[in-house]
């Protein structure tokens, strides 16, 4: 069957299974929109901006855990879709962008909305092309979504110059190849060398993120923690995969990690770490991060070990089949000595401990008692995402989205309409800070077209509050460009837009307005007043190691 | 401490690769000294000798790295031991006043060719590895150089095997899905 590119494009989608896609029409994708129209079978959501369908088909697939899909025209469409490209890269998401270009003829001659796509995604993306042959497109596109799924998982770009998308050539509908999860290249030999250094630790902390969420993994991550007695922190990455209460979990890592996975993660004699990479904001200060310590990593990227702490033995694989391995070759364990004194530093000093996030909490115990700990959860950046992480009661994991390695404000919104996509059976809330949520507030818009029941809880504290924080503690108070003392109605706002608007006082039990907002079955946005000067503890200061952590307890 | 190291990649022979292996190398704080590119046997691959400074730590992320991407296909590390590494180098020398016959010495002692001579200077073209160029390059230095140009190394492993052969080989070995890595 002869096909336009265009129409390539879409039976290429078609194969995928893909249903859903997020984008935005222009010059060089006309055609691929005509196509879409003609074929009428994928359900196409509009943003008010390309960076929101970058974040949408991210949060879609992190809700889903299939590959999201954004299209966008050339030149700006293109360049616009960059930050949720490179959010996508940071935290490991599979994502296929479709961009078109100006017609090859034009290519390289400056020509109108042309922009080298290709090169400016090259470091933010697992791999990209540039579609000059019309034979080679179906290929490609097939090729893009192999690559975005299999091994580690990211994003992957498509560029197509016009005319592809008009010339014409034979199509033959194709099978996609299932992504198996490949067997893992470790020995029969590193499995038991694995499984004798957990038999012979006596004080083992596992650190898991965000591979745990990505390989759907956290039944057998449980299961390990329970098999082996050990204690678990997580990293943002994984926030979800343990309820808070369980024993074993000792909270997050890291710079707003609690103390008593701060110290497990320093005082432990065997560390394994599980699907997550050692970055700065996990470890501190990497000199004398070893110390005294053996490390055990297992991640499916090999550039991961060794990268930024050096590891005394490593197995590549994904998390599941690892766990698994490893449950079957590891016996039961007891280390009551160790786990009491976790336990006592855990409750000594829980994360809710510091007064200065006493409202931040109030409000997340409130939408966790409202939801049962059942909501898909996204987030934008900033102090209400560390508080999400440290006070929202996840009940089921895989449903934290947030952007943990770019650190994205603006990716909220457009995250949180891609899982209501994704999820039509979940309740979805954005906890976002009215810094971030600005950025991209325009997706409301978005939200009320596709007449979503998204929950927008904006934790209001009129200022850049991460930043704010910093320039506290760090800068004597100089209050440098973070104060937000505009008068924006957000109620009005939201209103504008034709979605609902309600407002939360600093001293109203939250209660009420939110159980009404999540039962509005529409878009919604909950102006929550928060003091100015809340902050985010515990706290280890930038450059430092983890156990020298500020509790900020002092009232 | 600071070492060098030879990799020999096999990369699809696409527009663009050069971008990737430079861009990842300039991002990542990865430093160069050389890197030549030129397609192989088999047209659809190209093959790029990088010599790279820095430590095992640096040396074993620059592999790791590389393997990531997709369109290289395989990687071998050159030893001086087991393979033939050489550049090219030409030497452009001031003959204004000075004595040809030595410097045409000094060309044959390190099997250098005179490929071309000027009214006031000659250009000297040499094929070694670097410690020998460098040798070449102090013996003219006293006639006075005026230019040099030199590529950056290619290298090849001796013995029958090849590079494409050996990721041929891999490919076989690793069962489904496996890493090469």
């Amino acid at each position: 069957m002869k096909l336009s590119g265009a129409e390539i494009i879409i039976q290429c989608l078609k194969e995928q299974k893909v249903d859903t896609i997020f984008g935005f029409p222009g010059g060089a994708v006309i055609q691929i929109y005509d196509a879409l129209f003609r074929d009428g079978t994928i359900n196409h959501i509009l943003t008010a901006h390309e960076q929101g369908a970058s974040h949408a088909a991210d949060g879609y697939a992190r809700a889903s855990g299939r590959v999201g899909v954004c299209l966008a025209t050339s030149g700006p469409g293109a360049t616009n879709l960059v930050t949720g490209i490179a959010t996508a890269y940071m935290d490991s998401i599979p994502l296929v962008a479709i961009t078109g270009n100006t017609p090859m003829n034009l290519l390289g001659k400056d020509s109108f909305q042309e922009v080298d796509i290709l090169g400016i995604t090259m470091p933010v993306t697992k791999h990209n092309y540039m579609v000059t042959d019309v034979a080679k497109l179906a290929d490609t596109i097939r090729e893009a979504f192999a690559i975005a799924a299999s091994g580690r998982p990211g994003p992957v770009l498509v560029d197509i110059p016009k005319n592809i998308t008009i010339e014409k050539t034979e199509y033959e509908y194709r099978e996609p190849e299932p992504v198996t999860i490949p067997r893992s290249p470790a020995t029969e030999e590193d499995w038991n060398r694995a499984a004798e250094m957990i038999r012979r630790a006596e004080r083992p902390f596992i650190y898991a993120g965000g591979g745990i969420t990505l390989g759907r993994a956290a039944k057998e991550l449980a299961a390990l923690v329970r098999k082996i007695d050990a204690c678990l922190g997580l990293s943002l990455m994984a926030m979800d995969c343990m309820e808070k209460d369980d024993p074993h979990y000792t909270g997050m890592i890291g710079m707003h990690g609690s103390k008593a996975s701060n110290m497990a993660m320093k005082n432990c004699d065997l560390l394994i770490v599980l699907g997550a990479r050692f970055s700065d904001r996990v470890v501190g200060k990497t000199e004398g991060f070893h110390e005294n310590k053996r490390i055990l990593h297992i991640d499916i990227d090999p550039a991961e070990i060794n990268k930024n702490v050096p590891t005394d033995h490593f197995i590549i694989s994904h998390m599941k089949p690892a766990l698994e391995e490893l449950l079957k070759r590891v016996e039961e364990k007891k280390h009551p000595r160790w786990m009491g004194e976790i336990r006592e530093l855990r409750e000594k000093f829980p994360v809710s401990r510091a007064p200065q996030s006493k409202r931040p909490k109030e409000l997340l115990d409130a939408l966790t008692e409202l939801t049962g700990g059942n909501a898909l959860i996204a987030t934008e950046v900033g102090q209400h995402q560390m508080w999400a992480a440290q006070f929202y009661g996840f009940r089921q994991p895989y449903s934290f989205l947030t952007s943990g390695g770019l650190g994205t404000m603006g990716y909220g919104t457009g995250a949180a309409i891609g899982a209501c996509f994704a999820r039509r059976d979940r309740q979805v809330v954005s906890v976002a800070g009215d810094g971030s949520f600005r950025m991209n507030c325009q997706e409301l818009s978005t939200a009320v077209q596709n007449k979503l029941p998204l929950v927008i809880l904006l934790m209001n504290n009129k200022t850049l509050g991460m930043v704010r924080q910093w320039q506290t503690l760090f800068y004597n108070g100089n209050y440098s460009a973070t104060t937000l003392d505009y008068a924006i109605d957000w109620v009005k706002l939201a209103e504008s837009f034709g979605a609902k608007g309600f407002r939360i006082g600093a001293q109203d039990d939250p209660r009420p307005v939110l159980k009404q907002a999540l039962e509005s079955g529409c878009p919604v946005l909950v102006d929550c007043d928060i003091p100015l000067d809340n902050k985010v503890f515990p706290m280890v200061p930038p450059g430092a190691a983890l156990d020298e952590l500020v509790l900020g307890d002092e009232a | 401490m600071d070492e060098k190291r030879v990799f020999s990649v096999l990369v699809n022979n696409h527009f663009g690769v050069l971008t990737r292996i430079s861009g990842l190398f300039a991002r990542r704080g990865y430093n160069i000294d050389s890197l030549t590119v030129g397609v192989t046997e088999d047209p659809e691959f190209s093959r790029m000798t990088i010599v790279a400074r820095g430590d095992h730590a640096v040396f074993e992320q620059i592999g790791k790295q590389l393997d990531k991407l997709v369109d290289v296909r395989h990687i071998e590390v050159l030893t001086p031991d087991d393979a033939i590494i050489r550049q090219l180098m030409f030497i452009k020398v001031n003959t204004k006043n000075r004595d040809l016959a030595a410097i045409r010495e000094i060309a044959e002692l390190f099997r250098a060719k005179v490929v071309d001579v000027a009214e006031e200077s000659i250009t000297v073209q040499a094929v070694g590895d670097t410690a020998k160029l460098e040798g070449l390059e102090n013996k003219l230095r006293a006639f006075g150089i005026r230019e040099i140009v030199q590529t950056g190394i290619s290298g090849i492993s001796r013995g029958d095997h090849t590079l494409i052969g050996m990721k041929r080989n891999a490919e076989k070995a690793v069962i489904e899905g496996q890493f090469n890595g």
